[in-house]
């Protein structure tokens, strides 16, 4: 029998993975605005699917550690996948329509995650950005499949579980749908982050060079997570697309990728809730200022990802979780 | 059957826009090289060159030459205040906050230019001397391409010669090659980042200008071709300025090339080639193998 559970380091290990009251906060307040804002829920749906998206991300970067700037890939590929599968009339039933798209997302995940974690740096850097336009240009190519630029719209998305229609006007279903669709995504990320595999990805992440030195075959798990990154991010995708009716090459851009990287590290990354309260924070944001004034906007964006960058690095809870501790002597780096 | 006029058509038109993707790409790469910082914002130092360019010559009275003259050295300069106020505290710092600050400062180049010159192309006139075409003995061609072709290679001498036979030049190679050794020998790495830095964002403002013909000059250019530099600098090799140059004029000509007789489809094939490539040498055509 090793030491028990009386140290206080090993009970605040054991208990990391408690849920907290606070959690529940979140939920709580997606179903409030259900109620509060009947008119707005449009809003609310691209809102839940951008944390969704931002989820996904948070998974590769945040805990693996990969940077990438591809992520909208998998977006796009999930989303085309429902809107080819919608438009041919082949597959219209909503929730085996996101398992399609997950296992199509996380196909071309589980492909290009094999051959670009062989790299590092700069070089899986460009990797993920040639990727993602790779299949921009193939969605782009493939114009009798995908519409080409126009993009596929008026999707025939058959009603969830065969009762409730998507109504364009009246987004209450989709609002709901997204609401459990990324419950039910966030609940497995979490139990995944605190999980032996999340450890270790943690562990890949601070130091690649001692994982390998303890034996922890480090790009299986970079791989798997890249795929189960890339499956989740093609379900945002694919339920982004039935809750628009509506796909277009815009999933799959350069600025969609860069957008939810924003979003992430403005919530902060490797700590699952950044997600939401960045894309709280942006689409709100992006929501009143860039319809209004779009260049002061982006004026504005620029100045708040270089003070990022260089004074808080670990975005908003960062902030939140450094004033909640005693001031900390300056790190150096 | 393709003549070999065209041949030679489509070599010439594609090695012009290879010399402007070496003179955009060769500060980057360098940059990279020595300092491992992923600068997203290379093509908005291009970018603001161009821009500068362009306006000297319609406001302000400049030839094409002293134009370019002035580009060069407004932007270098401005990119030095850059680089030792910002840049230079995030050496060494994750990648990931080097992309973020870049893509900021993409970003807030973007939105400055659109607020203070407008969302439009900007057309920046040639000189009489340069429009028109010009006989090569088996074929016309146009003036302007020559003359960049003849721009880059004289260029890519000078580069050469100050990597290879200069002082500063072989400071710069050994920091490259070993940051950690060319300290401790005494070599001020500091300013040898600044002036490196920029001297590349200079060269950049350059090629913006000199690009401007056939690239066109407004806002979205920062980051409509980062993606083109940035492929240029990998399949170079980081921190290598031959490789840069050979690696610009590949896919200078594969691009023209393509554009030309695979209207559609060609940049696809230009991606897979690059990824193919970066599997293959994940340090790039030319790079040395990491160490």
């Amino acid at each position: 029998m090793t030491e028990p559970l009386d140290h206080p380091a090993a009970r605040a290990l054991a208990e990391r993975h408690r849920l907290r009251p606070w959690e529940a906060i979140p939920w709580l307040l997606a179903l409030g605005f259900y109620f509060a804002f009947p008119k707005h829920l449009g809003f609310g749906t691209e809102l839940l699917v951008t944390v969704l998206f931002a989820l996904s991300l948070d998974l590769v970067l945040g805990y693996a550690g990969i940077v990438t700037l591809g992520q909208a890939a998998f977006f796009g590929a999930g989303a085309y996948t429902v809107g080819i599968l919608a438009k041919q009339g082949i597959w219209t039933e909503p929730i085996t329509g996101l398992i399609l798209a997950a296992l199509v997302a996380a196909a071309v995940g589980l492909g290009s995650g094999l051959v670009l974690l062989r790299t590092q740096g700069l070089t899986l850097l460009m990797l993920t950005l040639c990727t993602m336009a790779l299949l921009e240009e193939a969605a782009n190519l493939a114009h009798d499949y995908t519409g080409g630029f126009d993009g596929l719209d008026s999707l025939p998305i058959a009603p969830l579980l065969g009762r409730f229609e998507f109504n364009p006007l009246y987004p209450t279903t989709q609002y709901l749908y997204v609401l459990v669709v990324l419950f039910v995504c966030f609940v497995f990320v979490r139990t995944l982050v605190y999980s032996p595999f999340g450890q270790s990805l943690r562990g890949i992440r601070e130091n690649m060079l001692r994982m390998h030195a303890v034996g922890a075959p480090v790009r299986g798990r970079l791989v798997l997570c890249y795929t189960l990154s890339a499956a989740i991010a093609g379900i945002a995708g694919g339920i982004w697309a039935q809750a628009n009716a509506y796909v277009n090459l815009g999933t799959l851009g350069l600025d969609r990728a860069a957008t939810v990287l924003i979003i992430l590290v403005l919530g902060g990354h490797g700590r699952l809730y950044g997600a939401f309260i960045g894309a709280v924070a942006y689409m709100v944001l992006s929501h009143f200022l860039a319809k209004i004034y779009p260049t002061a906007w982006q004026l504005g964006l620029g100045l708040l990802l270089v003070v990022i960058a260089l004074f808080a690095r670990n975005g908003i809870l960062g902030i939140v979780a450094a004033l909640g501790r005693r001031p900390a002597p300056r790190a150096t780096s | 059957m393709i003549a070999g006029v065209d041949i030679a058509s489509m070599l010439l038109g594609g090695v012009a826009a290879g010399m402007v993707l070496f003179i955009v790409s060769v500060g980057l790469s360098v940059t990279m090289g020595l300092m491992g910082f992923v600068n997203l914002a290379h093509g908005g130092f291009a970018m603001l060159g161009g821009y500068a360019i362009a306006l000297a010559m319609k406001h302000w009275g400049f030839g094409f030459v002293s134009a370019l003259v002035f580009g060069f050295v407004v932007t270098a300069a401005a990119s030095a205040v850059l680089e030792r106020l910002l840049y230079a505290r995030l050496y060494g710092a994750d990648e990931l906050d080097q992309v973020l600050f870049t893509i900021g400062l993409v970003f807030m180049i973007i939105a400055s230019v659109t607020l203070l010159i407008g969302p439009e192309n900007q057309p920046l006139a040639l000189p009489s001397f340069l429009r028109g075409q010009i006989n090569l003995g088996i074929i016309q061609y146009r003036a302007y391409s020559v003359v960049l072709i003849a721009i880059g290679i004289v260029i890519v001498g000078a580069l050469w010669l100050g990597f290879e036979r200069t002082r500063l030049g072989a400071q710069i190679r050994a920091a490259v090659d070993n940051r950690r050794m060319a300290e401790s020998l005494g070599i001020n790495i500091a300013r040898l980042f600044t002036i490196t830095f920029a001297f590349g964002s200079g060269m950049a403002a350059l090629g913006g200008g000199l690009g401007a013909e056939f690239l066109g000059l407004d806002p979205q250019y920062a980051l409509k071709y980062l993606v083109y530099f940035l492929i240029v600098v990998a399949v170079g090799g980081l921190g290598r300025v031959t490789g840069v140059f050979y690696a610009a004029l590949l896919i200078g000509v594969l691009d023209f090339a393509l554009k030309k007789y695979v209207p559609q489809g060609g940049t696809a094939f230009i991606y897979a080639l690059t990824i193919l490539l970066l599997l293959w040498r994940p340090q790039g055509l030319f790079g040395a193998k990491a160490t």
